[in-house]
């Protein structure tokens, strides 16, 4: 008998859980908030948060979000993306900083079926052959060949050198696209070397690339190894520009290289805090942000953040449901959604269009130079 | 093989490098190697005694990185320095004179008098000030070395009886408790140090007849200065472990725990002592480390805990000159891998382990390691 009642009143209790699960609408969250990468994910989390508090509901039903740190390792994330799925049954998921994660990450989504828009992983094996990955930023041969025409055109560089990470497959993306593109232009790259995460030192390569001469040097690093490479640069006596990607879109850039920043280019999504004019949806996010974190200037890894859940908002909206394979249908289709980054459409590769945004380091400032179209 | 090889040779950068670059390089060799060396001394010197592989070592010289930079960059209330004071009076005269006895006059009042004065600024009159860069280091150092007592106390002394390898594993354990307990406390943000102009500003000499940019050789008075630093720490270690008594007792230690028991000797206190100079050491090594390497994040002391563990491996792990001696050639072959063979940049690390495996193969003893049962 005992048994029995124990045994019923688990079975409410289960029923009863389902029923609050019901009631809600689950969007998981899968970034690294601890480990190497952390200062990336916890950019995105503050974003993706504060457009929680902004719209937080839909279809007149509370949306909850579940998150995971996925601990900048790649079997975490997948570990994270699973538990997402199978434990708490989320509609769709957000994430991640960091293509390796992502592509870690990306397969467990496509065998649960779950919809995920990534945030800024910008390598393109992220979505190919994808059903259900789609993110809100451009991809590295773009943004690549974007450095490259940029190099080219406006610095008048024929010769440029490369300095990457070889154990990131955000590095090694980036630095090859950036090459063809360079090349295809008719420039030359006269040193390429390399280093693996971790590596503080750089004076070994530095005094390789200096004694080639290049116009530019290319170093698709994260800000905190891109700062120290300036430095150790500008130590060593280097003459030449640093040009980077968008992970070193961050406000320590300029703390940590100091003077060696100055002059420093690099590419990034279209919307910063300095830019001169800003779309709606950008003013608007910067107002919430400076009033949600006044002490903290807002950033672009968080503009991304928050563009994520935002299309999530707008996808189930146009859903109408919380059913993954419909929601997954609605952000195909996604076309001419304002956001932060400008009009938002996702294209066949399930990437975000949208141009490059040019950033560079003046007087210890970062200043928004305008936007660039790659030229092949 | 061979065609490889050849092809290799061909590609090499040594047939056109120039005198001042050959120089360069050795600059950054030793400015490197030297870095490694100062961590391993405070590697070896742990193991020479217990015969411990202490892996929370690289987590000690990230305490010391950060507690350095919230020394120099925060205020601090004078009250709370004036504790400090007393406090720090108060252990160097139990040291010198044991704890046990009655201070005499001038201490006590020292001791008595700076607690009155730090009572008076916290609750009369609360004022702060910025630490003098000195002080900051030296408060930077003491902290860190509590934080070795404190490990000691907590993950290895309830061990100390338990088979060798139950030890090691708890190292690993708290190593990796210190790195997440990092994680929370400072954030995985990597944070910028401050640098004093002086050490920063390169030095810069010809070596050709014109002053062209080809023929200058460039050195930070830092990179001069942590050689020296490393030296001087050598011998003042060696001045400890074989001219006094504490040093007779570690000594003592090295050989047989039990009978040095025996002998009346409090070996907890001397084992404590141990790792508060080995903490001590890597404070140092990790302030010397972020000073150049201006970047500051959890996991930092990871790759460069793994080199200095090779250095020490090089030079014969237990032997003090021969940590120093490991460090500055494991740098100086690092550096010429990338300077003869700029294509296998990438390879360093991999180059570091392989050079581990050999010693460990061919010459476990290393460099200048004696046979075991005689090691300090």
């Amino acid at each position: 008998m005992l048994k029995k009642i124990i045994a019923g009143f688990f079975a409410l209790l289960m029923l009863c859980g389902s029923a609050f699960a019901a009631e809600n609408i689950k969007i998981g969250v899968y970034l690294p908030l601890t480990g190497q990468n952390a200062f990336g994910g916890q950019l995105e989390l503050e974003g993706i948060q504060l457009a929680h508090k902004e719209a937080p509901s839909v279809l007149g039903r509370t949306v909850e979000l579940i998150i995971v740190d996925n601990k900048s390792d790649k079997v975490e994330a997948a570990n994270a993306v699973t538990r997402l799925t199978a434990r708490e049954n989320v509609v769709g998921i957000i994430g991640t900083y960091g293509s390796s994660l992502a592509m870690a990450g990306g397969e467990v989504a496509e065998a649960a079926k779950t919809p995920v828009i990534g945030t800024s992983c910008t390598n393109p094996l992220v979505t190919l052959g994808k059903k259900y990955y789609f993110r809100a930023c451009f991809i590295d041969p773009y943004q690549g060949a974007g450095a490259a025409t940029y190099a080219m055109q406006k610095l008048k560089a024929t010769n440029a050198a490369i300095l990457q990470d070889v154990a990131n497959d955000y590095a090694v993306g980036l630095a090859k696209f950036f090459e063809n593109s360079f090349v295809q232009q008719g420039g030359t790259i006269v040193a390429n070397l390399r280093y693996s995460s971790g590596d503080q030192d750089f004076t070994a390569q530095l005094t390789q690339i200096i004694s080639k001469k290049p116009d530019v040097v290319f170093v698709p690093a994260y800000f905190a190894e891109g700062g120290i490479i300036m430095k150790q640069a500008k130590e060593l006596g280097a003459a030449f520009r640093i040009m980077g990607g968008d992970a070193m879109d961050n406000p320590d850039t300029v703390k940590i290289a100091g003077g060696a920043a100055e002059g420093f280019l690099h590419t990034t999504f279209p919307y910063d805090p300095t830019m001169a004019t800003m779309n709606p949806v950008a003013q608007k996010f910067t107002d919430l942000w400076k009033k949600a974190y006044p002490d903290k200037d807002p950033n672009v890894n968080a503009a991304l953040g928050y563009t994520c859940y935002m299309m999530f908002i707008d996808a189930i909206n146009r859903a109408g449901s919380d059913d993954r394979e419909a929601i997954t249908k609605a952000i195909a289709e996604t076309k001419g959604l304002p956001a932060v980054t400008g009009t938002l459409t996702i294209n066949d590769t399930h990437d975000a269009e949208m141009p490059i945004g040019i950033i560079e380091i003046k007087d210890g400032k970062r200043i928004y130079l305008g936007e660039i179209t790659p030229a092949n | 093989m061979l065609e490889w090889f050849q092809g290799l040779y061909q590609s090499s950068a040594i047939a056109d490098m120039t005198l001042p670059q050959m120089i360069q390089h050795l600059f950054n060799a030793v400015a490197l190697g030297s870095l490694y060396g100062l961590i391993a001394i405070g590697y070896t010197m742990v193991y020479g005694i217990l015969r411990l592989i202490n892996f929370a070592h690289g987590d000690m010289f990230m305490l010391g990185a950060y507690f350095v930079f919230f020394t120099t960059v925060a205020f601090m209330p004078a009250g709370v320095a004036c504790f400090f004071i007393a406090v720090a009076i108060y252990v160097i005269y139990g040291i010198l004179r044991g704890f046990r006895r009655r201070p005499s006059l001038l201490p006590l009042s020292g001791v008595i008098g700076f607690v009155l004065s730090g009572l008076y600024f916290t609750a009369v009159k609360p004022v702060s000030f910025q630490l003098p860069w000195p002080a900051a280091l030296v408060l930077a150092i003491a902290a860190t070395s509590f934080c070795g007592v404190v490990v000691d106390r907590i993950a290895y002394r309830p061990l100390r009886d338990a088979p060798r390898i139950s030890a090691l594993i708890s190292a690993i354990g708290i190593s990796f408790f210190i790195e997440s307990l990092s994680v929370v406390l400072f954030t995985g943000l990597p944070r910028p140090v401050l640098q004093p102009e002086w050490l920063m500003t390169p030095i810069t000499f010809s070596l050709g007849a014109e002053k062209t940019a080809d023929s200058l050789v460039r050195i930070l008075p830092l990179s001069l200065l942590v050689p020296c630093i490393t030296a001087g720490l050598v011998l003042g270690l060696l001045f400890i472990i074989h001219r006094t008594k504490p040093g007779l007792a570690m000594r003592a230690i090295s050989r047989d725990i039990e009978t040095t028991r025996l002998m009346g000797v409090s070996v907890d206190k001397i084992i404590a002592l141990t790792f508060a100079l080995g903490s001590a050491l890597a404070a140092a090594s990790g302030i010397m480390w972020a000073l150049r390497y201006p970047q500051i994040q959890p996991y930092m002391g990871i790759t460069p805990g793994l080199k200095a563990f090779i250095a020490a491996v090089f030079g014969g792990i237990g032997s003090i000159p021969g940590a120093m001696v490991g460090g500055i050639l494991l740098g100086g072959m690092e550096i010429l891998l990338i300077a003869v063979f700029p294509q296998l940049s990438g390879y360093r690390d991999a180059f570091a382990f392989t050079l581990l495996i050999a010693i460990l193969l061919v010459k476990p003893t290393g460099l200048f390691g004696a046979k075991l049962e005689d090691k300090i």
